[in-house]
């Protein structure tokens, strides 16, 4: 058994030290909002955090994550007055929305380390995050309009 | 009625069938809207006090479900579909469920009526129109349902409208019929029926009394002027699940008791498994079956994860490919496809082409395009439960009653034994209106009976797998005389995509490919020699539609022709376009262009702009691409984009749709082919196949026209200007023609 907190909740999961976090959370905990896209790490798709970071789910071996807090898109604080999830909505970021949970959590990363990115910044930090449908120029407005709301607030 | 009839569309279409009743002009749908009960998938499906009035509209006493009609694959069908019930009934979000569409003839694409015809859409005369109304025909006799070609908005924006008022009208007759107020002082607001005096009736109180009166089918869908939420910006329906993690795609389903599969197959696509080694893989964790299917192996294991480490362990040995191993073997099977022998059709021909191409100076070309892939970021999946009574099948697909088919076909059933429940998806660019998952899965299923199999591809699979865009070369040559072009021959060697496709969905085609017209002869431009001609290359890969399909190569190789033939007269690409095109509403949408982008001849040094028209599945739309030269290599600084699709129905998703298409034409432009060796394709992951990621993506500037007569789609048309206005803005910048994709082979970008 092995032992890992997901969204605040301990769980124990009875797998292989190599399975990857992503194939833990989707298989054994029922966890959809990672996306399995490479595999690889070439696609963001799976990103979620671990211990605050975000990480790629897919390369994450669940023995490496026992005892470590993971959170999913589904565990945010706040999920229904999230800034970056609320500005995800009014710029109608999504079509098939596939890669759309990896892109929020890993934007909510860039956002906590640079509170106001440029979009030099943004595309540092948003390129491993592959879009099929180019939803980027919302992404992009997105992150922006995300980054003003936070301001605002303080 | 069972498969799909097999009628020849040739026959039919230009034959000397009658068409009873007369010949119907204009918007298609409304005849499927009123088209008998007896016609409704839905009657059998209603529970007690429940009434359908069509094939769209369900109301049972505690809920009121839409059906969408075609598939979502991101372009929105899910909620625009909906929602044009909705405006008409007087619905608000929030009030109704959605569900897809199962599989029946009545859910058959009208829209495909204007692609099918053998006439161009810009060709409105009465012999297209006729021709157009007996396709339409031809659509409805052998039920063709499937999403594609654009059409989800063009097949729908009647049909549905019309169902939403014929089911407004009733319920209010309904209301009439019970409160003894007349119709005409009835009035229906937020899912009620509001009488005189204010009280309200809800529709779902009145479903009972509704289900015994006849359906008011002679009711009028309003006026665009009255619309509340559509050609407004509003909300996609989707969005709020999809941001919120909430909605579940096809991939996220789970069922109880569900096992958990994944394959390796032969990568000579179509080809069978000739001898396998499973010794190492049946003593891997998680792994509870190994099963041999048609063209590969498969593993059962208790999480996706075991299955994929499991067969990869399988030594397999596959029969050799059908098609040339290797790459270059595959081109020079195009390059001497320029035969008679190959000849697909000589689509059109105006003047006389020798004759002109012998006045004044010859400009001749030879363009490329390989293969691509479409992977979409959900890879291929299913899930699957056979039993003794039939299959059942949970997966996101464009072609319902084809999947029965495939299926069925796999295992031998029937395929209304079939039942398909339609999901969402995590894209598709015409991945999902090929079959690979589904009979695989259908294999996997019947093997395992009474157990539900969830089926994942892996990502390499997924790639392996994917039936390609077709690959082509282009010989185009033309004559300039006195400023002008006075010649153009556009030749194409290509494998036939949509045959491919039709083939594998068990109806054969043996008209040529229509879809390598596409792009190569609905040319606008006033050239008084014209000939436009496809060859159509032998047993190279089988290949599919991909996003834009034929237009996504011709459109490439034809205005980057007519680029080279307006530079080698010495005038300006956009304003030589402009004078050239004959199609008044579409010279508007290049004046757009030119306007948007303050058009003003060159740029100066290290910069340069680009323009290309392209008109695909009756949207004309134009492109100018900005790009500066930099000593990383080319950026592309901005984008501008006029299209015209008659009616913008919802004009932020329009603009997310044509976005999202001219990042897809300028990624896989740029750095994306798939190329084989020993018969397997080399690009197995998107680092080997990357298209566009954030950095490189420019601002893109989006504006619709609303000027044509059809209400045209959006979802492929921004596609094919893409790839040849970067070409052109690249010439522009730096002198250098780029007449092959993808780009980075002869050029770098930063």
């Amino acid at each position: 058994m092995i032992e890992l907190t997901v969204n605040g909740i301990k769980r124990q999961v009875d797998v292989v030290a190599e399975m990857p976090l992503l194939w833990v959370l989707r298989d054994e905990l029922g966890i959809t909002s990672a996306k399995y896209g490479c595999g690889v790490a070439q696609c963001g798709a799976c990103t979620v955090h671990i211990d605050g970071k975000a990480v790629r789910s897919c390369q994450a071996h669940i023995g490496e994550v026992a005892g470590k807090s993971v959170v999913t898109l589904e565990g945010l604080d706040n999920k229904d007055q999230h800034p970056v999830l609320q500005a995800w909505i009014e710029h109608q970021v999504p079509q098939c929305g596939y890669c759309q949970t990896g892109q929020i959590m890993q934007a909510i990363s860039l956002l906590a380390r640079i509170s106001k990115p440029t979009d030099e910044q943004i595309n540092q930090v948003m390129s491993g995050n592959l879009c099929r449908c180019g939803t980027y120029p919302r992404i992009r407005a997105a992150i922006h309009a995300a980054a003003a709301n936070k301001t605002a607030e303080k | 009625m069972g498969h799909m009839q097999r009628l020849s569309r040739r026959a039919f279409v230009f034959g000397s069938a009658a068409i009873a009743g007369g010949v119907a002009f204009g918007a298609y749908g409304r005849a499927e809207a009123v088209a008998p009960a007896s016609d409704n998938p839905l009657a059998a499906g209603l529970g007690p006090n429940s009434v359908s009035f069509n094939p769209w509209v369900e109301i049972s006493p505690d809920k009121i479900t839409l059906i969408a009609q075609h598939a979502d694959i991101g372009q929105g069908v899910g909620s625009v579909q909906p929602i044009m019930i909705a405006e008409e009934m007087d619905l608000d979000p929030g009030q109704f469920e959605i569900r897809f569409a199962g599989p029946s003839p009545a859910y058959f694409n009208t829209g495909f009526a204007d692609e099918f015809a053998p006439f161009v859409a810009a060709d409105q005369s009465p012999a297209a129109e006729e021709a157009r109304a007996k396709t339409l025909e031809w659509l409805r006799q052998s039920g063709l349902q499937m999403t594609g070609g654009s059409s989800s908005v063009p097949d729908t924006y009647e049909k549905l409208r019309v169902a939403g008022a014929v089911a407004r009208e009733t319920l209010k007759a309904a209301a009439a019929k019970r409160s003894g107020v007349a119709v005409a002082d009835l009035r229906t607001q937020s899912g009620h029926v509001i009488l005189p005096d204010g009280s309200k009736i809800a529709y779902v109180a009145l479903a009972a009394e509704a289900s015994k009166i006849p359906p008011m089918l002679d009711a009028q869908p309003r006026d665009p002027s009255k619309w509340r939420m559509l050609g407004k910006p509003m909300m996609r329906l989707d969005v709020r699940a999809k941001v919120m993690g909430e909605l579940k795609f096809g991939i996220d389903m789970k069922m109880d008791g569900m096992l958990y599969a994944a394959v390796k197959l032969n990568p000579a696509k179509g080809q069978p498994l000739k001898s396998y080694d499973a010794s190492k893989a049946r003593v891997m964790p998680g792994v509870k079956n190994i099963l041999e299917i048609k063209n590969g192996v498969a593993v059962i294991a208790t999480n996706s994860w075991y299955a994929m480490k499991a067969v990869d362990a399988i030594a397999c040995e596959w029969a050799p490919s059908a098609y040339p191993a290797e790459q270059a073997e595959h081109w020079k099977v195009l390059e001497s496809s320029f035969k008679p022998e190959f000849l697909g059709k000589e689509w059109k021909k105006i003047g006389d082409i020798e004759t002109g191409l012998k006045t004044g100076k010859l400009v001749e070309a030879e363009y490329r395009a390989p293969y691509v892939a479409h992977q979409p970021l959900e890879p291929l999946n299913g899930i699957g439960l056979v039993t003794d009574k039939g299959m059942e099948i949970w997966v996101g697909h464009q072609s319902p009653r084809f999947v029965q088919y495939v299926a069925a076909t796999a295992i031998g059933l029937k395929p209304e034994q079939v039942t398909f429940h339609n999901q969402w998806t995590g894209g598709s660019f015409g991945h999902r209106l090929e079959y690979e998952n589904v009979r695989v899965l259908a294999e996997i299923a019947n093997q395992m009976k009474g157990t539900p199999i969830k089926l994942v591809f892996s990502r390499e699979e997924d790639f392996l797998q994917d039936i390609p865009r077709q690959i082509a070369i282009a010989r185009h040559r033309g004559s300039i005389d006195k400023g002008k072009i006075v010649a153009a021959d556009l030749q194409l060697a290509s494998t036939a995509p949509l045959k491919g496709l039709l083939e594998r969905s068990g109806t054969p085609s043996k008209d040529p490919d229509g879809q390598l017209a596409a792009g190569l002869w609905n040319v606008y431009y006033d050239i008084p020699n014209f000939r436009a001609t496809s060859y159509e290359a032998q047993g190279l890969s089988p290949s599919t539609t991909w996003r834009s399909v034929g237009a996504s190569t011709s459109g490439f190789f034809t205005e980057s022709f007519i680029d080279e033939l307006i530079h080698a007269a010495g005038l300006d690409p956009m304003q030589a376009r402009i004078a050239m095109c004959t199609v008044p509403h579409y010279r508007k949408v290049l004046e757009t262009v030119a306007e948007m982008s303050d058009w003003k001849g060159p740029l100066g040094s290290g910069r340069g702009r680009g323009v290309a028209f392209v008109e695909s599945f009756g949207t004309p739309t134009a492109e100018v691409v900005e790009v500066t030269a930099t000593p990383d290599g080319i950026r592309i600084d901005k984008v501008w984009v006029a299209a015209d699709v008659g009616k913008v129905v919802d004009p932020v998703n329009f603009e997310n749709q044509v976005q999202g298409g001219v990042v897809w034409g300028l990624g896989h432009a740029i750095n994306c082919e798939l190329t084989y060796a020993k018969g397997a394709v080399q690009q197995t992951n998107y680092n080997h196949h990357e298209a566009m990621r954030i950095y490189q993506c420019p601002v893109i500037e989006v504006r619709g026209l609303e000027n044509d007569p059809k209400v045209r789609g959006v979802g492929e048309p921004p596609v094919p200007p893409a790839a040849p206005a970067l070409a052109n803005a690249i010439f522009a910048a730096t002198g250098k023609r780029i007449r092959e994709m993808p780009f980075n082979k002869f050029i770098d970008f930063v």
